[in-house]
């Protein structure tokens, strides 16, 4: 609690308690009303001076100014009547309690969601005459060492020079498991060092470090507004001068109608009572405050499990997903080539790895790379000589004295070897040795873990379709989708193939319904702004991939596809249930006003009540865990 | 041109009408403000100068909501 809301409570304790003593004290007339007045003041009289400047500032229609007419008609009425002043006393002091609750749950969530996203360091160390000196991360320059201590949080991004340790990249992507770095290893900011001192050069400065964008990131997400807050808000400009107008209509026309034509009494004072209760109930507060505040606690909550939301209207448009589309490589696939499969002939299996690494081992292509990690023993070049590389085609090189052809088709045809081709997909290393064929190693692009129920997920989540464009050949592309379920696939596609599929996509869709791209960001960019929200995934300390993206996925899981998908529709069920509910209540009340069945005890209780459980519904968009 | 400022304002409602007031303000182009990280995101329009700017858009702010700061 900050001093205004204690104050606050003070006067509302002190207000509630000396109504409750008044109540039974055996007081009339002037006297009375004197003693009353006391309560009323102090609960009341900054609504009363903030109703005065607003009418010098011509705000007519502010809550204040409201309240004060509301309230100051009441005791007007009860001065009338010599009769009851608590009503006045206890809308004031209920609107009061509702304001406090507002702002005490406000200022709560806005600790908690900034908690969530603690990962701002305070701190960096740097070594200065052999001692550590804590200074201010800004301050570090790019290409300076600073140290990181075990718990201390790594302050700027760098490549470790020394040392090696497990960090804790919880609070940056949600995943639990600690990541190893050695030396030599990049490092990003925001995780935790956990086990061993490390020296750190660093690569970027503060200000252009992870941990600096990903807040920027979080803080300003809410400044894009969805379109529910933008109806709350043209709502809330319109509901309360409406309000007011009927309350004036209510409080003259009946009685006048009643007079005039119907011959009866005009009851002046019960119409004026009635018009009272439609002012307490006039300010729309409850809804103005829970929208933002559901988009708020959703974007934080998603934040918490790794999903970084770039604004409330991609939340709301990401609740709308009907298409998914993927990029294959780095998105479902893992992009990096392994060795699937070896199918040998006489020679062994680790004989034959073991010949097709040495004979690459020149070569820095990835095929070769996958070979030799394959191969997994460090490699005796002293064993290999004469190394011929045919563009194109392979190598040719001296293992052990022995002619060792590594390569694809046509280096077979080339060397007049018979071969024989692979049912699986993938690409085809042949190998012939001293001219006779020996076998083929099957090298391909490995499917993530969580690939297949990622897409299952994201059907349970309401997608009706999942599409995937590649750059891959047909065959490749159609077994990757046969084997994670997915609807449509497009391959053989340039990047601007991409774009274009997509937007062929995008004008199949209905109105309503959203596509959504998901890349890892590497030259995927156009398509990642061209999509209804982007997803890049994995693409933490990619710059461009952050950039063009509308949500950021810090880790690579597929399966927080489906994730952010339920978080965002969490988040608009909420959305819609203040929505309703909020509006709902209080039309009930204004009829039951109205009609004289509500009078302004249960308005004020409806008002406040209908705020504080819209406030707390709000915050339960916060809890994403279980998702 | 861009800037971000601190606000200070209690309630939701209020915040929408100092968004109002920036709006109108003249020399701003767009203004949205933040409730909920209490943020307010100026645009000004060509050759305005930002500080004499906002001193008009914390003079409009508090016409409409009296209890709100803009931290220029």
């Amino acid at each position: 609690m900050n001093k205004k809301q204690k104050k606050m409570l003070i006067r509302i304790i002190l207000a509630a308690f000396l109504m409750i003593v008044l109540h039974f004290l055996p007081v009339k007339g002037a006297i009375r009303f004197g003693l009353y007045l006391v309560p009323y003041l102090i609960i009341g009289y900054d609504i009363l001076i903030k109703a005065g400047k607003g009418i010098k500032n011509r705000q007519v229609f502010d809550e204040n100014f409201l309240m004060a007419v509301a309230t100051l008609g009441a005791i007007m009425l009860a001065v009338y009547k010599d009769g009851d002043y608590t009503e006045a006393i206890a809308v004031m002091l209920f609107y009061q309690v509702g304001e406090w609750f507002q702002s005490y749950a406000v200022g709560k969530s806005r600790r908690n969601i900034s908690e969530l996203m603690d990962i701002r360091p305070d701190y960096a160390n740097v070594e200065q005459d052999g001692k550590l000196v804590q200074v201010d991360p800004d301050e570090v320059e790019i290409g300076g060492i600073i140290i990181v201590q075990p718990g201390e949080k790594v302050p700027v991004d760098g490549i470790v020079t020394e040392g090696s340790s497990s960090l804790d990249t919880s609070a940056l992507t949600g995943e639990s498991i600690p990541r190893e770095v050695g030396r030599g290893e990049e490092i990003i900011s925001g995780c935790i060092n956990m086990t061993g001192v490390l020296k750190i050069r660093t690569t970027k400065e503060f200000g252009e470090s992870t941990v600096s964008r990903i807040l920027d990131l979080v803080e300003n997400a809410s400044s894009r507004k969805s379109k529910s807050e933008d109806f709350i808000s043209r709502f809330a400009k319109v509901y309360t001068p409406l309000v007011c107008c009927s309350a004036l209509a209510l409080a003259l026309l009946p009685p006048l109608l009643r007079m005039s034509v119907l011959g009866l009494p005009a009851e002046w004072g019960d119409w004026f009572y009635r018009a009272l209760t439609f002012l307490v109930i006039s300010c729309p507060c409850a809804l103005v405050v829970s929208i933002p505040l559901s988009f708020f606690a959703g974007i934080g909550g998603a934040g918490n499990a790794g999903v970084l939301v770039k604004g409330s209207n991609y939340l709301e448009a990401m609740s709308r997903t009907r298409y998914v589309v993927f990029d294959k490589t780095g998105t479902l696939t893992q992009g990096v080539f392994e060795v699937n499969a070896v199918h040998h002939n006489s020679l062994d299996q680790e004989k034959l790895l073991e010949y097709a690494a040495l004979a690459e081992s020149a070569s820095s292509h990835p095929i070769s790379k996958s070979l030799k990690k394959a191969y997994g023993e460090p490699i005796d070049r002293s064993r290999v000589n004469d190394i011929r590389e045919i563009s194109g085609n392979g190598v040719i090189a001296s293992v052990d004295g022995l002619s060792v052809a590594v390569g694809n088709a046509k280096l077979m045809k080339r060397l007049q070897v018979e071969y024989r081709d692979c049912h699986h997909t993938g690409t085809i290393v042949h190998m012939a040795i001293d001219g006779v064929y020996a076998g083929h190693i099957v090298i391909s692009d490995l499917i993530k873990p969580h690939a297949k129920e990622a897409v299952a997920a994201l059907k349970s989540a309401g997608v009706t379709r999942t599409i995937m464009l590649t750059g891959d050949v047909d065959a490749v592309a159609e077994q990757v989708a046969e084997e994670l379920g997915i609807d449509e696939v497009y391959s053989e596609l340039l990047p601007e193939g991409k774009v274009k599929k997509v937007e062929e996509l995008l004008e199949k869709r209905g109105g309503k319904e959203r596509l959504v791209f998901v890349g890892d960001g590497i030259n995927d960019a156009p398509v990642l702004s061209r999509a209804d929200i982007g997803i890049a995934m994995g693409a933490l300390g990619s710059d461009a991939a952050i950039e063009a993206a509308d949500v950021v996925l810090m880790d690579d899981d597929p399966l927080k596809i489906a994730k952010a998908i339920r978080i965002s529709r969490k988040c608009l069920r909420i959305v819609y249930e203040n929505i309703w509910f909020a509006i709902g209540i209080k039309v009930i009340c204004l009829l039951l006003g109205a009609l004289g069945i509500a009078n302004m005890w249960l308005a004020v209780f409806a008002d406040v009540g209908v705020m504080i459980l819209a406030v707390l519904n709000a915050i339960r968009a916060l809890f994403v865990k279980k998702l | 041109m861009k800037k971000t400022y601190k606000i200070e304002v209690d309630c939701a409602n209020c915040a929408n009408k100092m968004e109002d007031a920036a709006k109108k303000t003249a020399g701003v182009k767009n203004a949205t403000v933040n409730f909920m990280t209490l943020k307010m995101n100026v645009e000004f329009e060509e050759g305005q100068d930002p500080k004499s700017v906002m001193r008009e858009v914390r003079a409009n702010c508090k016409k409409v909501e009296d209890d709100c700061e803009v931290f220029i």
